[in-house]
């Protein structure tokens, strides 16, 4: 047994585990039904699939309670559904129905669900952090021992609005979380053409948090540092960064061509990389789960999948005048 | 020359013009090269539409990816023309300028007067905008009465693939920052356009239609509406002029005056909002300035006062279509003043 499972395992009860594999199967199921149905022209807007990634948001958001919170990206369904988002609200709200989890108002680059503690997915580079530093502030003032979390991505952690924010953070000492998910691209543009420094975790370093660099597609890796960082914030000792090397096996959006992309790096990933496949050989090769829970799981989330695109598109459009509705609130 | 080329062509081939015929014009922004790092590609994105798709292979020094940092490169943008470039920048979509205003109204726009008009900012920034795509409320705004609203920017809308050309150019040569919105439903629209480099004024309205009845002024991808909105009305008899402003600052109010002064009727069609908005402020133009020549109250169409919803449906019921054009031009038609 390696060093940080042991650790995990001193933790993570066979439940958990299994809790997490459901998770992250959740996510690519999601995710890998979006790919083709996205392709049949049904689905309206933008879809930015987060298949590949699914360690970073199960390995955080396993170390979070319902009251704390996230915020995320424009790639987002995977951080949606790991904070616990009901996946039939959004598969309906990506499809655009009046039963949507934001009734059809925002689709898939806007998920939400405040209930949860999802402040929503972001159609803003860099419009996170900042809403972070703003829930941390509350739990300070209010006395709570509630954390929030903000992904960013690689791309995104040039935006000022994150270096302002990792400063705000440490200056008011908040307790939050600045997760970087580093997948190589900001759209088509690579780090060698946008990102100066050696890593981003070591921008930390330039604002005295600590900054860690993790393998994102190791559960167990994202999953030990997460936890080390809430234990920090809920105790009062501040923010801190974690930046998750990892690749995203899509597009930048669907229907992106990739042409600025190795043809052979998502298929090396997907048969060395894979963050499910990880799991299950060192889950299984340790004995704590058996090949046949996981496959149990697989079948579910193939089921839960099928019924939530089925009713999505059964689903009936908003009624028309919700365009004037929730401008303001209504008295 | 001319020839039918799109409104996306129209807009890289003014900018390949300018970057061979001034050495210091340059084109920045997110993914604008795109990749051009990789083995196998020569020349990759060109930005999310490939509109700039082209440029780098042939200027690698010109062309610049930008890390996703638009306060550093839209202020650069300004810095750089201060100093003699001609910087174009690209903002993806308009919804960002949220991001690095400051470097835009605060920065750039107030150089020339400030500064006692011994300055120069010479910059575009070229961006998208518009509904349409269901692309939600981050990325659907028509925000350009916003920067129309400010002092020392230039705000250009063009609406066909020939103003799209001409009017870049124009921007390029510009002196001042110039805010370029491009409507991403126009970048298939098809049209006639020469292909030797042409600048379209700012400040010259063009007139779409001739007539007598009633003027439409219209903006950007609504001048499109207006037009169908004028077939339709025709053929039922009502004779109306549209007039595309082109620029909303400078404004061409005389074009505007002129018109109304002629029909006697005035319909203002636009896509952004409704409040403090371009449709409003041409409505109290011709209030002011020319409200004996009035035979009718004025009207205008406008989206809702709301975001932009992301449901299909309800986009469609948001987005001002030529049957609403078509209405509002009737009711000024039906209510006369005595
Ligand atoms: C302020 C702002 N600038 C630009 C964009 C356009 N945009 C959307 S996603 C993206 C790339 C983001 O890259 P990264 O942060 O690395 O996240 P990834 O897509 O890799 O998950 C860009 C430039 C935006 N949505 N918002």
């Amino acid at each position: 047994m390696t060093a940080d499972l042991q650790a995990a395992s001193d933790v993570l009860t066979r439940q958990d585990l299994l809790r997490y594999y459901r998770v992250m199967r959740t996510v690519r199921e999601f995710e890998e039904r979006l790919h083709i149905e996205f392709a049949t022209g049904e689905i309206p807007g933008f879809v930015h699939l987060y298949a590949g990634e699914e360690a970073i948001a199960a390995g955080v958001c396993a170390n979070l309670r319902d009251d704390d919170y996230i915020a995320s990206t424009h790639r987002g369904h995977g951080h949606a559904i790991a904070k616990g988002c009901d996946v039939r609200g959004m598969m309906a709200e990506i499809y655009g129905k009046a039963t949507g989890i934001c009734r059809g108002k925002g689709g898939s680059m806007h998920i939400a669900d405040l209930a949860v503690g999802m402040l929503g997915a972001n159609g803003i580079v860099g419009g996170g952090p900042p809403l972070v530093c703003g829930v941390g502030l509350k739990a300070r003032v209010t006395g709570t021992d509630q954390v929030a979390v903000s992904f960013t991505g690689d791309g995104g952690s040039n935006q000022g609005t994150f270096l302002e924010s990792l400063n705000l953070a440490a200056v008011w000492n908040l307790p939050t979380i600045f997760v970087v998910e580093n997948n190589g691209y900001a759209e088509a543009t690579s780090p060698m053409f946008h990102q100066a420094g050696i890593e981003i975790a070591k921008r930390a370093d330039g604002f005295g948090l600590p900054g860690a660099v993790v393998d994102g597609h190791d559960f167990f890796a994202v999953y030990e540092a997460t936890r080390e960082a809430v234990e920090r914030a809920r105790s009062g000792g501040g923010p801190s960064l974690i930046e998750c090397k990892v690749l995203r096996y899509y597009g930048h959006f669907e229907g992106d061509q990739q042409t600025y992309r190795d043809p052979d790096e998502v298929p090396d990933a997907r048969a060395n990389k894979d963050c499910l496949l990880l799991f299950e050989r060192r889950v299984t090769g340790d004995g704590l789960v058996g090949a046949d829970e996981l496959r149990a799981i697989d079948g579910e989330i193939a089921t839960l999948i099928d019924e939530a695109v089925a009713e999505a598109k059964r689903a009936p459009e908003p009624a028309l005048d919700a365009v004037l509705a929730d401008v303001y609130v209504s008295y | 020359m001319t020839r039918k080329i799109t409104y996306q062509q129209a807009i890289n081939e003014a900018l390949a013009q300018e970057m061979r015929r001034d050495p210091t014009v340059v084109v920045f922004g997110e993914d604008v090269a795109g990749g051009m790092g990789t083995d196998q590609e020569k020349d990759a994105w060109g930005g999310v539409l490939g509109v700039t798709k082209g440029l780098w292979p042939e200027f690698p020094d010109r062309v610049l990816d930008t890390p996703i940092s638009e306060s550093a490169y839209i202020g650069a943008a300004a810095g750089a023309a201060s100093a003699g470039l001609r910087p174009v920048a690209e903002l993806m979509f308009v919804d960002f300028m949220g991001v690095c205003f400051d470097q835009i109204f605060n920065q750039a726009a107030k150089f020339r007067y400030m500064f006692g008009g011994k300055a120069e900012t010479p910059m575009v920034i070229r961006t998208m905008y518009g509904a349409g795509i269901r692309a939600a409320s981050q990325h659907s705004q028509s925000l350009y009465p916003l920067f129309t609203h400010i002092p020392g920017l230039k705000v250009v809308l063009p609406s066909t693939p020939y103003d799209a050309k001409g009017l870049l150019i124009q921007a390029i040569r510009d002196n001042d920052p110039v805010i370029f919105f491009e409507h991403k439903v126009l970048y298939t629209m098809q049209g006639e356009v020469p292909e030797e480099a042409y600048v379209v004024p700012f400040g010259e309205a063009a007139v779409v239609r001739e007539g007598d009845d009633v003027t439409i002024v219209a903006l950007g991808r609504m001048v499109h509406m207006a037009a169908e909105a004028a077939d339709t009305l025709a053929a039922e008899g009502v004779s109306c002029e549209v007039i595309d402003p082109r620029t909303t600052s400078p404004l061409d109010e005389e074009t505007i005056l002129e018109s109304v002064e002629r029909t006697g009727r005035l319909v203002v069609v636009d896509e952004a909002g409704p409040r403090c908005g371009m449709a409003a402020d041409i409505a109290s133009l011709v209030a002011t300035r020319a409200f004996e020549f009035l035979r009718a109250p004025i009207r205008t169409v406008t989206p809702p006062h709301t975001p932009v919803p992301f449901s299909p449906v309800l986009e469609d019921v948001y987005v001002p279509d030529a049957a609403c054009v078509t209405e509002a031009v009737r009711s000024v038609t039906v209510r006369q003043f005595t």
